[in-house]
């Protein structure tokens, strides 16, 4: 199936998708040239034991072509959140959509651009990073991505700004996406001691459709900076998506994630955050909630490069019907990185007898003064729990939706911004059934 | 109010309430005591609905019904409370919406309106006071982190909300210092009403001299071995419990 790839790569010559600095050519050639050498990873390959890629890697798979002309702002309202004012990117199928886009007020030495339009206008900030944190040996998926990289949000805080407001990139698909593959490439760059919060979401408004969605993003956090960054995955559950985001962090900088993954067949996401200097504080945290037939593979890497950081990462999951879930921490801890306090906890609720979890942690220490813990988790709802829920006249059902929505709480309420950690409640409850 | 008839009662296959009796009248409070393994906290969670006890025979009549035939929200919506031994701790639900959210089922199951939030909120003042606390409280995680003595506090408070017709207080007292003693067992004394029924279970007497009971029932190996007025909780504080086995020993 890679020569489908080879082929759709040669095709692009002379359209919008090859266009871009001339530095930025040769990158895309060598990520094709070497994702045609390797292919899909292999059935072998331990970093995919676990998840099921048969479908993207045996599908056919048209490269996107936005075609957006009928998606209107009201479609995209259930999507939208916070404030009216927030800058938002809306990308439809894969491509830029300027009309439903909304660029609030940014303050000076802010900018929030498409790829695209970055590519033509901010080259030398695109030379520096693009690609540079992501490296397309990574995985074939990383490859691919950057073969076809030409379109995602840019989005540049200078120093010492602080962004005030969240972005929001919004990455939405139609009917006309079935059978499509779109790989967005988002840019995060936080310069010395600014502030900002973003916000990825991925949607859809053809549930039923199977389509392929596979964006990286790659974030670099200078030092003293700061970074709230959330990323939704609610795709079609018959889409398969599977993304990348690489964090770069130097010294006194602080990174803070939230992944809530709900959607697509398979839904896998790799967090990679590498600490390369010292005082670097990284707080990760996770909830997927999964049914049916999904599989919701989150697979995080921190790299413990220097000492005196503190790394803490809370992943928990809730599966029902027929699910899966997959879960994969690594820490990697460099002999120099003494002092490295680190906290891994991966837990899951298993809501149905048909679920079923594979969670491992991976904690690599070469350093000998050091604090690291995992721990993980596979359970039930808690009897005492719920006989106490019911003692006080909550009905049986009643309980355990009050209790399994207590359980995906305790880690929405580490979302600091409070439109945004409303807005995943919100989302986790409807998801819920209605509390 | 409450009858229970040679209650019998199994956890797995070990039999721990050997053929209860005991009657209950509203306005009464009865304080069940006995040494640690009697049966006297089974015999609270066995009443509440406590999911890990088989009945295995007897039985207990509640306001005209058959308790048992209950689930135990059903007891609850009836008007049953049952003040934990160990309150169970649910980190992601504060303690407001929790008892909001009971607060409301109870009055659905009796056919009344659904409080919204502002107006549970001025019920909650009134009743914060019983147990003499701050409104924070209510923010904070449903027992989450919560000392022993905050535990049995907010147990004291929901029943305070909830108002219970029949009140079984298991062992509310282990674990409090003197000064939490007085304030969850003055909650108790100020919910104490002519229409409404108190059990209190608890190994030693110290409660009582702040909740007066007007019978004490000696639980001992599943059975209820003594009954008698107030002043025998003071006989047992005074003796222990050993006279009592030997009595039990002796007569089977």
């Amino acid at each position: 199936m890679t020569e489908a790839f080879v082929q759709d790569f040669e095709a692009r010559a002379g359209t919008a998708t090859a266009e871009g600095p001339e530095w930025l050519e040769p990158i895309r050639r060598s990520a094709m040239e070497r994702f045609a050498r390797t292919g899909f990873p292999a059935a072998r390959d331990e970093e995919w034991r676990f998840t099921p890629i048969g479908p993207i890697a045996q599908g056919t798979w048209r490269p996107a072509l936005g075609g957006a002309g009928e998606v209107t702002r009201e479609q995209l309202a259930p999507f939208v959140f916070g404030h009216a004012d927030w800058t938002t990117l809306v990308f439809v199928n894969g491509i830029y959509h300027e009309a439903l886009s909304t660029i609030g007020t940014l303050p000076p030495g802010a900018r929030v651009a498409s790829l695209a339009e970055a590519l033509r206008s901010d080259g030398a900030l695109l030379h520096g990073h693009l690609a540079r944190h992501a490296p397309v040996e990574g995985s074939p998926f990383t490859a691919l991505n950057t073969a076809f990289l030409s379109e995602g949000g840019v989005v540049h805080v200078g120093t010492n700004v602080d962004l005030a407001s969240p972005v929001h990139l919004l990455y939405v698909t139609t009917a006309e996406a079935g059978g499509t593959v779109a790989h967005p490439r988002n840019l995060i760059v936080v310069e010395r001691g600014a502030r900002a919060s973003v916000i990825e979401s991925y949607v859809t408004l053809a549930p039923g459709q199977a389509y392929w969605t596979n964006p990286i993003t790659e974030v670099a956090v200078a030092a003293g900076a700061w970074l709230e960054h959330t990323r939704i995955q609610r795709e079609s559950e018959t889409a398969q998506h599977v993304g990348l985001t690489h964090v770069d962090q130097q010294r006194d900088s602080r990174y803070r994630s939230f992944s809530l993954a709900m959607g697509a067949a398979l839904g896998r996401h790799n967090l990679h955050v590498r600490l390369h200097d010292e005082n670097i504080e990284t707080l990760l945290y996770g909830l997927y909630v999964t049914r049916g037939d999904q599989t919701a593979d989150n697979h995080t890497a921190i790299y413990h490069d220097q000492p005196n950081c503190r790394s803490w990462e809370v992943y928990k999951g809730i599966l029902d019907g027929r699910s899966r879930a997959v879960f994969n921490g690594k820490v990697f801890v460099k002999p120099e990185a003494q002092k490295t306090d680190a906290k891994q906890t991966n837990r899951n609720l298993l809501l149905s007898d048909g679920a079923r979890v594979d969670t491992k942690p991976q904690l690599e220490i070469f350093a000998d003064d050091v604090k690291c813990t995992h721990g993980a988790t596979v359970g039930r709802l808690d009897e005492m729990a719920r006989f106490y829920a019911r003692s006080r006249g909550i009905p049986a059902a009643a309980a355990d939706l009050l209790l399994t929505y207590a359980f995906a709480a305790e880690v929405v309420e580490e979302v600091t911004l409070a439109p945004v950690r409303e807005e995943l409640d919100r989302l986790v409850r409807s998801r819920l059934g209605g509390l | 109010m409450l009858e229970i008839r040679d209650l019998r009662a199994s956890a797995g296959d070990k039999e721990i309430l050997r053929g209860i009796d005991l009657t209950v009248n509203a306005g009464e409070v009865h304080a069940v005591m006995g040494p640690n393994g009697s049966g006297k906290s089974t015999l609270a969670q066995v009443l509440a609905g406590h999911p890990a006890y088989v009945v295995t025979g007897g039985s207990v009549r509640y306001r005209g019904q058959d308790l048992l035939d209950l689930e135990p929200e059903e007891r609850a919506q009836a008007g049953v409370f049952l003040a934990f031994q160990y309150p169970v701790e649910i980190p992601g639900v504060t303690n407001a919406y929790f008892l909001r959210a009971a607060y409301n089922e109870i009055r659905k199951a009796r056919g009344q309106d659904e409080v919204d939030s502002m107006d549970f909120l001025d019920l909650l003042e009134e009743k914060l006071k019983l147990v003499d606390w701050e409104p924070a409280i209510m923010s904070r995680a449903v027992n989450a982190g919560f000392s022993g003595g905050e535990k049995k506090r907010n147990e004291i408070l929901q029943m305070a909300v909830l108002e219970p017709r029949l009140a079984i207080l298991d062992e509310t007292d282990s674990g409090l210092d003197i000064d939490a003693l007085r304030i969850v067992a003055a909650g108790v004394n100020k919910l104490r009403r002519p229409d409404n029924a108190t059990i209190v279970v608890t190994h030693y007497q110290r409660l009582l001299n702040y909740i007066v009971p007007d019978y004490v029932h000696v639980l001992s190996n599943g059975r209820i071995v003594k009954s008698g007025g107030k002043e025998l909780a003071l006989e047992l504080e005074a003796r222990g419990y050993e006279w009592l086995e030997d009595t039990v020993g002796a007569a089977s």
